[in-house]
């Protein structure tokens, strides 16, 4: 067991001790304690868009029900049965009426989780019963937050509110959602689900890491491009180079881009411009957002190219093509990565298709471009287990003593929003814990 | 000359076992031009457009993923992967002329190191015939489990 202290000191500044990244008994407390204190992305609100309907999924490790009751509410429910701990639903989606029913001995459940009605009840008359937790119903998560469709639950009951926890990172989703003429998003199809044998925070880390994909990525991104060149360069450009390509962009146009970094450990990089700058234009589709917003405000909203945006522990956001990755630990070396794409409703059917070819070029379980990804990732799993050396660095641009109360906007390349997430880690974690 | 149903059967044969020997140059010159290989993701998937597939390439795409696996910086092919196809005698479906359909099962096997892997799956070939020749003009693959998570899945099924 480790003291608050001790948690505190895996993180330096600018290096990060190994065990955060191998030590199953770091990654226990993670699971108590950091997925508990913060506010953890569940599901989009599109999931679930009836009364009864019903999807599964886990915050940490602890497997959770997000469903809309009858009163038109979404909650997110413990998936367990409060008598002998059944899961009370096992699909990934579903729709289950006015109430929920424990297949094993029929206990049910209002779609609140409240206690409907136990088979035979006389039995438990007499017993005590009516004061136990179980009598209870399925229990509710600490606090749930739908968030312009983005629904975030925090497991622990008290702790961090949602806008403090959050604050101006906010901004990423809000611009993601303005996208839509009609303001709002909805699921398009099932996600991507890719297994990873590495930490859940090599992929969260990833996502502001800027110095990798020219370099990780050569074998896809620079093949695309010379074959093009072979091609004598043909325009209009196939699709995969408008997507692929801009992984080759050299150095500069990294730096150029920018990071921004909030408190709470969330981060975006493409502050200026981005990979996703350069998309060809969809006919009628400024039209209808101008329709909505009026022209200056509808150039305001695409000229925002944020590139990813990382919300703390382990979601990111792409705005420009409605795409979420959520990264679900499932062990200390095991990382779920499902990846969803959204469509703006009332936009030409022509965005969703080219989010939808990102998706998976990008990061499906056959994408060239993921294939180099995760190779990376379990070779510094496998690497960390050396003895050769305890710590990771994370220093590039650090010059100083840093302060992550502050937003701050700095070379695209920095790594300071690394060292952001794990100054909010460290925060998450020992909040709860003994101090000594 | 017409093409005969054995000469189907060959060349659905022939294909597996290019793809099993990693001979990536005749088999990309199976294809016609604006053919497509789709691998969806969902069961049942019938639009390769507004959801996500596993792979939905055209031929710029396909030609990107032979290149790249024989490239010198294509870390995840360090040591290369091999692929195995055991396929079942094909289905004729549909032989109207110049267009056939054929329905094929496969189990297939990807290794790399210590890692091995197996798919179930079911390939649906749209081939044509050009210029007495058989071509593939669209290949679909649909894999049992397609909604299972996977790790990488890096050679052709």
């Amino acid at each position: 067991m480790r003291t608050a202290s001790q948690i505190a000191a895996l993180f330096t500044g600018p290096q990060v001790h190994r065990d955060v990244y191998t030590c199953p008994g770091i990654y226990k407390l993670e699971m108590q304690h950091l997925f508990a204190n913060t506010w953890v992305f569940v599901g989009h609100e599109s999931q679930t868009p009836n009364k009864g309907d019903y999807f599964t999924t886990q915050i940490g490790d602890q497997p959770v029900i997000q469903v809309r009751h009858s009163d038109g509410e979404i909650y997110v429910l413990y998936n367990r049965c409060p008598h002998k701990g059944t899961k009370i639903a096992i699909d990934r989606e579903g729709n289950t009426g006015k109430f929920f029913r424990c297949p094993y001995h029929a206990w049910s459940f209002k779609t609140d989780g409240c206690l409907l009605a136990i088979p035979l009840k006389k039995g438990y008359e007499n017993t005590g019963f009516e004061d136990t937790e179980n009598a209870k119903g399925m229990t509710a998560v600490g606090a749930v937050r739908n968030y312009r469709g983005f629904v975030f639950a925090r497991l622990a009951a008290e702790g961090i509110g949602f806008e403090d926890y959050f604050g101006d990172s906010l901004s990423s989703i809000d611009n993601m959602v303005d996208r839509s003429p009609e303001g709002r998003l909805e699921i398009a199809g099932p996600p991507l689900r890719y297994m990873h044998k590495c930490n859940w925070k090599m992929l969260v880390e990833n996502q502001t890491d800027t110095c990798h994909p020219m370099v990780a990525h050569e074998s896809s991104a620079g093949t695309a491009v010379n074959i093009w060149k072979e091609m004598g360069n043909p325009e209009p450009r196939p699709p995969a180079m408008e997507i692929i390509a801009p992984f080759m962009s050299p150095y500069e146009f990294f730096e150029n881009m920018g990071i921004r970094t909030w408190p709470n450990g969330h981060g975006h990089t493409g502050v200026h411009h981005s990979i996703h700058s350069d998309y060809s234009a969809i006919p009628g589709y400024f039209e209808a957002l101008s329709e909505t917003h009026g022209k200056e405000r509808a150039k305001e909203i695409l000229g925002e190219n944020r590139h990813n945006t990382v919300y703390f522990p382990n979601i990111m956001i792409k705005g420009p093509i409605q795409q979420l990755r959520n990264f679900i630990p499932l062990g200390p070396d095991r990382t779920l990565v499902e990846s969803y794409i959204y469509r703006l409703v009332g936009a030409p059917d022509e965005l969703l298709a080219r989010t939808a070819m990102y998706n998976r070029m990008i990061n499906a379980p056959t994408s060239m471009v993921g294939h180099d990804d995760l190779e990376m990732y379990e070779r510094a799993q496998e690497g960390l287990m050396s003895n050769g050396m305890e710590w990771v660095n994370i220093q590039r641009l650090r010059t100083g003593e840093e302060d992550f109360t502050e937003e701050a906007v700095e070379n695209g390349t920095t790594e300071r929003q690394m060292r952001n997430q794990f100054d909010a880690w460290v925060k998450f974690m020992t909040a709860t814990m003994e101090k000594a | 000359m017409a093409i005969s149903r054995e000469e189907v059967i060959d060349f659905i044969y022939d294909e597996a076992r290019m793809l099993d020997e990693g001979r990536y140059s005749e088999w990309l010159a199976l294809w016609l031009e604006d053919g497509h290989y789709w691998m969806p993701l969902d069961y049942k998937q019938t639009d390769p457009h507004l959801v996500t597939s596993l792979l939905y390439e055209d031929m710029f795409m396909l030609r990107l993923r032979v290149e790249r696996l024989n490239g010198a910086r294509t870390f995840s092919q360090k040591p290369k992967s091999r692929c195995h196809h055991v396929i079942q005698r094909p289905f004729i479906d549909e032989m109207d002329g110049d267009r056939i359909v054929t329905n094929t099962s496969m189990h297939y096997v990807e290794t790399r190191l210590d890692e091995q892997f197996l798919l179930a799956l079911t390939a649906t070939h749209e081939l044509r015939v050009v210029d007495g020749a058989l071509r593939i003009a669209n290949k679909r693959v649909d894999i049992l489990n397609c909604d299972a998570a996977f790790g990488n899945i890096q050679l052709l099924p």
